[in-house]
């Protein structure tokens, strides 16, 4: 057959996109079960790197996950809880949930209990980096005021640059920095070096701010994206 | 198996026909992913192997590939492979198919990739195809290391992120050079590296 006639060409074409279309499907269906475990197993670790617990192998993340986390809660923008019902905050999407009006969003806390007895809440945060998604998740003390941890982490971030917000250097500079400055919600501004919040609220000034559009009632900021 | 048309497939893109310093093929990537020596590396390796496969795949396919519509197929060849590549990665080494995330879509659109099918693959068989993609995928892979290796020393004072610049430099008014993590730096650094390897290799030499 004359490969260069329309005939063979068409089928040519149609042939590989179907083979391919088909190995790459079925990959993806075979792997999807294997695939999902890995994404909630790293999500977990996410949230036990925020408590500052040791990240286990993928075996032992989600009993070590359970043993800490000891409630799923669901509040409104009251901060009134709607539900409790176990892995309720877990399961929230965020993606989904910051798109929808600010009063209508129903905002996931985990409650936990470390060993030594002190309780501690994490709240997901969500946003849009400079290439995609960013979201992270911060640890608060029973005040509801200091910040005991965070964790970051991005889909697609510049390495060297943006993406240095998934380091621990980075991280570990929200620890003991405050949300509520004089009895008035501020949260952490996510600075250049040298520049400084406008609302007054606590900053952090070392590295290129990656945090550019957190939610405002999350996040705090009134400027979040100053630092870029 | 190691004849000399295949020492040559394999270790000319090394130096003689590298594929950035002389084809002037991958700048972009190049660019994006040298602010330290990390990625470059991951980003080096994953080249290498879809370089190395695309080749292979493409070479096997070459006789029955279609002229007017060759690009396309080499496009699907390359498109597939880097998605079972993440698949798999994501399913079985999750914390790696989190670090190669950014790297998988630069590796679609790396000129290398399409320059090597084009001008070799479509005309060898698959060994040498092999050997001439993971030669080339190891010449830009090295000068990666080397522009990340300036960036990160000069930039961050720092190699795979442990501080290799003393105190006491800093001390007495050393400073790291912020420009240095930005991509005009790593433009420049390429421009003296590619000076450097004309200036030693005569036959590269335009009159």
């Amino acid at each position: 057959m004359n490969k260069n006639s329309n005939t063979y060409q068409i089928l040519y074409a149609a042939v590989m996109v179907l083979l391919v279309g088909t190995v790459l499907a079925f990959i993806y269906m075979a792997l999807k079960p294997k695939q999902s475990e890995n994404i909630a197993n790293d999500t977990r670790k996410q949230i036990l790197s925020s408590l500052h617990l040791a990240t286990p192998g993928d075996a032992q993340v989600k009993d070590t996950y359970e043993k800490y986390i000891i409630q799923d809660l669901l509040v409104d923008g009251d901060g009134k809880v709607v539900d409790s019902t176990k892995n309720v905050a877990f399961d929230v999407q965020m993606k989904k949930n910051v798109k929808l009006p600010a009063d209508e969003r129903l905002l996931p806390v985990m409650k936990c209990k470390l060993d030594d007895g002190s309780v501690k809440y994490v709240l997901p945060v969500y946003g849009a980096g400079l290439w995609g998604p960013i979201w992270g998740y911060i640890a608060v003390n029973d005040d509801g005021n200091t910040i005991y941890g965070a964790n970051f982490s991005h889909e697609g971030e510049t390495p060297g640059l943006g993406a240095r917000i998934a380091e621990q250097p980075f991280q570990d500079e929200f620890k003991d920095k405050h949300l509520f400055v004089e009895g008035a919600f501020k949260s952490v501004a996510v600075l250049k070096k040298g520049q400084k919040a406008t609302n007054g609220a606590e900053q952090i000034g070392r590295l290129p701010c990656p945090l550019r559009g957190f939610p405002e009632e999350i996040a705090g900021c009134s400027q979040p994206c100053r630092g870029r | 198996m190691l004849s000399k048309k295949n020492k040559e497939a394999l270790f000319n893109p090394l130096s003689k026909d590298n594929p950035i310093l002389v084809q002037i093929l991958g700048i972009c990537s190049s660019l994006a992913v040298t602010a330290s020596l990390e990625p470059a590396i991951v980003m080096g390796i994953s080249v290498i192997a879809v370089l190395a496969f695309s080749n292979v795949i493409i070479s096997f396919l070459r006789k029955t590939i279609p002229t007017n519509i060759r690009i396309i197929v080499q496009l699907v060849v390359i498109a597939a492979l880097v998605i079972i590549v993440q698949q798999i990665l994501v399913a079985y080494n999750y914390d790696v198919s989190k670090k190669l995330s950014v790297f998988i879509g630069l590796i679609i659109t790396n000129c290398i990739i399409m320059g090597r099918l084009e001008a070799f693959a479509m005309h060898n068989r698959p060994w040498p195809s092999f050997l001439d993609g993971v030669g080339n995928g190891l010449g830009y892979t090295i000068i990666l290391v080397i522009v990340a290796f300036f960036r990160e020393l000069l930039g961050s004072g720092t190699l795979f992120g442990f501080k290799v610049i003393p105190q006491w430099c800093y001390d007495h008014g050393y400073m790291d050079n912020g420009l240095m993590i930005l991509p005009p730096m790593a433009l420049i650094t390429l421009g003296c590296i590619i000076w450097y390897h004309r200036a030693h290799n005569k036959e590269l030499q335009e009159d």
